[in-house]
């Protein structure tokens, strides 16, 4: 029911609040003196509270990245959970000011939904998770056939599932639910053999499950899963924000710029770390951009460089333990790059 | 239109400013005005924002590609039909559980009604407890009672209960065999339609001769005899044409046979059973509401208790009953909508889906609310008719 009541909300935003959504996001979120960030209902390692009822993870981290380059302070961020199918319209309307919630990068989302994501903050992929204790036997994706598979609605997985099923002339049962927490019940109920998600997504479940052990991931990765935070369109200033606090976070890793020593940092005598710190003399990066200068400095200081929010969040930190992999920067063999801050 | 009330002046009204009948115009006018303005200033709002926004709006997106399966559907889908076939699929699957709790809960509301009304103390209580446990619990919580209470806690497919007829239960849903219909099998169906029509006629020709003449006809196992017999014999006639697909334990699920869902079969349960404790109000109040003279009066004619109820209390109570049952078929229809929490692909689950994979939020909502819109003006047509046929008809 709540998808309708945001869907009406959203028709009827979209049709009375001219000014809400409108041009200068950067302005109302000064005024208001915080960032509405759109996360998930609770995915553990992207954005799942804690228990003292924070919000954790890689997503809830980067909006508190884009607050400390905007207020200097990380904690001015309040996060709003959406469901799958709540998200886009959330955006759409004005309710909050980023998306940043494991949501997969597509040109349909580019274009017709009228967003802009910022970037790939995670190489994802879509993978199985099967009950090896119910199943033994079943060790690929290709012996599903038959199978009755959990799936959360209105994302891209629903729709790669059935592709993927289509084009190996396999069939299946599909079990659609519309929050992450009915699928997890249902696939723990053993009302499904199959759970498929983004394959990061599957181990954070597994963790939540009743006997995580008897739970294995299946080697396929049936998609390209490319997660990014998303803003509105027409919006060019705060799209830039979003965009280069993403690369900052790349750029500090880069530079071997920590939480712990961004302060000896700004002393340095590399040039690069000078400007990408704000510590040239005259240096206009970070006002042109609407922001301060030391706005890498505050990045830095509220979250931490990329890797190190990887690592607390999903790396050998959290109890995920995924391995950097493709998300590793360039200069170690994966796609985290970014432009350079000057 | 003014000046024509003007030329019709009539000279105790005064001034036409004070004319009630050019007042009550003019206000009425204005209404209408000021409601066409604010529609349109809506509707101006929201094209103008979805431009700004760079949304692409317009009901184009139904003709495309959806690419997401449904798990249960009335008429062909696939991932490969659009997404008009999608809302489609999703419409009739609510008809489907609409039609089918409205007369389950029908069936159960008349019982549990009546029962309240027993002298038997026992059935008497039980039907108080039923009202009153269901009537007071929201209509979600019953159906997460069926879902995750009952449901879900019945054995996985590898241990499915067995029930008679090759017939089986576990978590993934009930199971029994699907007929297959051979060649020649349409005479079977030409026989139940014939034996439809002449228990019809044998009732009305049994009425009749009632009316005529007294005498009593055993209408009831006539027309069991013919519509069943008649069907059994052209079965018979046609060579045996009908076999039976069994449902059969494979690698995941049970394949073959009919499968029914855990998800319909807890909404439809829920649905019945909690509109029910309503219906068998309202059917409580409806035989209340007839005197009792009337039961007196017809004890008094020799008929026994059956009859009484049967002939003359509830053909009067269902004057009562009618126009607020049409409220509970309605609200059924619509709280069909809570199948979104179990999963249930009804229309606002598929329509949501639409709505998210093309991002049409205004278009999809609208959709939405004239689909169950038309559902509820129709079923609102199809009880006025009935209690027209009800009413009393005054001599």
């Amino acid at each position: 029911m709540k998808h309708i009541a945001i869907g009406i909300l959203g028709a009827a935003a979209l049709g009375l609040v001219a000014s809400a959504a409108s041009a200068a996001t950067l302005d109302d979120v000064k005024a208001k003196g915080f960032i509405q960030c759109g996360v998930s209902t609770g995915l553990a390692g992207f954005s799942a509270p804690d228990d003292k009822g924070d919000w954790q993870g890689i997503d809830a981290d980067f909006c508190r990245a884009v607050a400390a380059a905007v207020f200097g302070d990380g904690t001015k961020v309040k996060f709003t959970p959406l469901s799958a199918k709540e998200r886009f319209t959330a955006l759409q309307s004005g309710e909050v000011d980023i998306l940043s919630r494991n949501t997969t990068w597509t040109i349909n989302r580019d274009t017709a939904l009228g967003l802009n994501f910022v970037g790939v903050t995670y190489y994802d992929g879509q993978g199985f998770m099967i009950n090896a204790k119910k199943l033994p036997g079943v060790n690929s994706a290709l012996q599903l056939s038959g199978a009755a598979v959990c799936v959360q609605s209105g994302t891209t997985t629903e729709l790669n599932l059935a592709d993927y099923f289509k084009s190996n002339k396999m069939e299946y049962n599909p079990v659609v639910f519309e929050k992450l927490e009915e699928v997890n019940a249902a696939y723990d109920a053993g009302r499904c053999d199959v759970y498929t998600t983004d394959q990061s997504g599957l181990y954070g479940i597994r963790l939540t499950l009743g006997s995580p052990a008897d739970h294995v991931v299946l080697p396929e990765i049936i998609s390209k899963e490319p997660l990014g935070p998303a803003v509105r369109q027409g919006d060019d200033q705060w799209y830039h924000i979003v965009k280069w606090t993403y690369f900052a976070l790349l750029q500090a890793e880069e530079l071997g710029i920590t939480k712990a020593n961004v302060e000896e940092m700004k002393t340095s005598d590399n040039p690069e770390i000078k400007r990408v710190l704000g510590q040239e003399p005259d240096t206009k990066i970070g006002t042109d951009l609407g922001v301060s200068n030391d706005w890498v400095v505050n990045i830095v200081k509220a979250v931490g460089n990329y890797g190190e929010m990887f690592e607390r969040n999903v790396g050998s930190g959290s109890p995920l333990k995924i391995a950097r992999g493709i998300n590793a920067l360039w200069t170690k063999g994966g796609l985290q790059y970014a432009p350079p801050i000057r | 239109m003014a000046s024509q009330e003007i030329l019709r002046e009539e000279p105790s009204r005064g001034s036409f400013i004070n004319d009630p009948k050019i007042r009550g115009i003019f206000f009425q006018a204005v209404v209408v005005i000021v409601l066409v303005a604010l529609v349109w200033w809506i509707a101006q709002n929201v094209i103008a924002n979805l431009t700004r926004l760079r949304i692409a709006s317009g009901f184009g997106f139904l003709n495309s590609r959806a690419g997401f399966d449904i798990s249960e559907s009335a008429i062909a889908y696939s991932s490969d039909s659009t997404y008009g076939r999608a809302i489609l699929v999703g419409f009739l699957n609510t008809v489907i559980v609409a039609v089918a709790g409205i007369i389950t809960a029908t069936l159960i509301g008349f019982i549990i009604g009546i029962g309240r009304l027993s002298h038997n103390w026992l059935i008497r209580k039980i039907c108080t407890v039923y009202v009153e446990v269901f009537r007071n619990i929201p209509p979600l919580l019953v159906i997460f009672f069926w879902y995750s209470g009952v449901l879900a806690v019945l054995p996985p497919p590898r241990e499915s209960i067995n029930l008679p007829f090759n017939s089986f239960l576990n978590q993934r849903g009930f199971y029994f065999p699907r007929a297959v219909w051979g060649d020649g099998s349409w005479l079977i169906l030409v026989a139940l339609l014939l034996g439809i029509a002449m228990a019809w006629f044998v009732a009305r020709k049994a009425r009749q001769r009632q009316m005529a003449t007294g005498q009593q006809f055993p209408v009831f196992w006539t027309s069991t005899a013919l519509i069943i017999g008649l069907p059994v014999l052209a079965y018979a006639l046609s060579g045996f044409p009908l076999s039976f697909d069994y449902p059969k334990q494979s690698t995941f699920n049970l394949t073959g046979g009919f499968q029914v869902r855990p998800e319909f079969l807890s909404l439809y349960l829920a649905l019945s059973c909690y509109t029910a404790a309503f219906i068998a109000e309202i059917v409580r109040a409806g035989i209340r509401g007839v005197n009792k003279g009337q039961t007196e009066a017809a004890a008094a004619l020799g008929l026994r208790a059956g009859p009484i109820l049967r002939l003359v209390v509830i053909p009067q109570a269902m004057r009562i009953v009618i126009p607020p049952l049409t409220s509970q078929y309605l609200n059924l229809t619509k709280n069909s909508s809570l199948a979104i929490a179990i999963g249930y692909p009804d229309l606002t689950a598929i329509a949501g889906t639409v709505l998210n994979q093309t991002g049409q939020a205004v278009e999809g909502v609208v959709i939405m609310m004239a689909v169950y819109l038309a559902l509820s003006l129709l079923t609102s047509a199809i009880m006025n008719v009935v209690n027209a046929k009800m009413a009393l008809v005054e001599r």
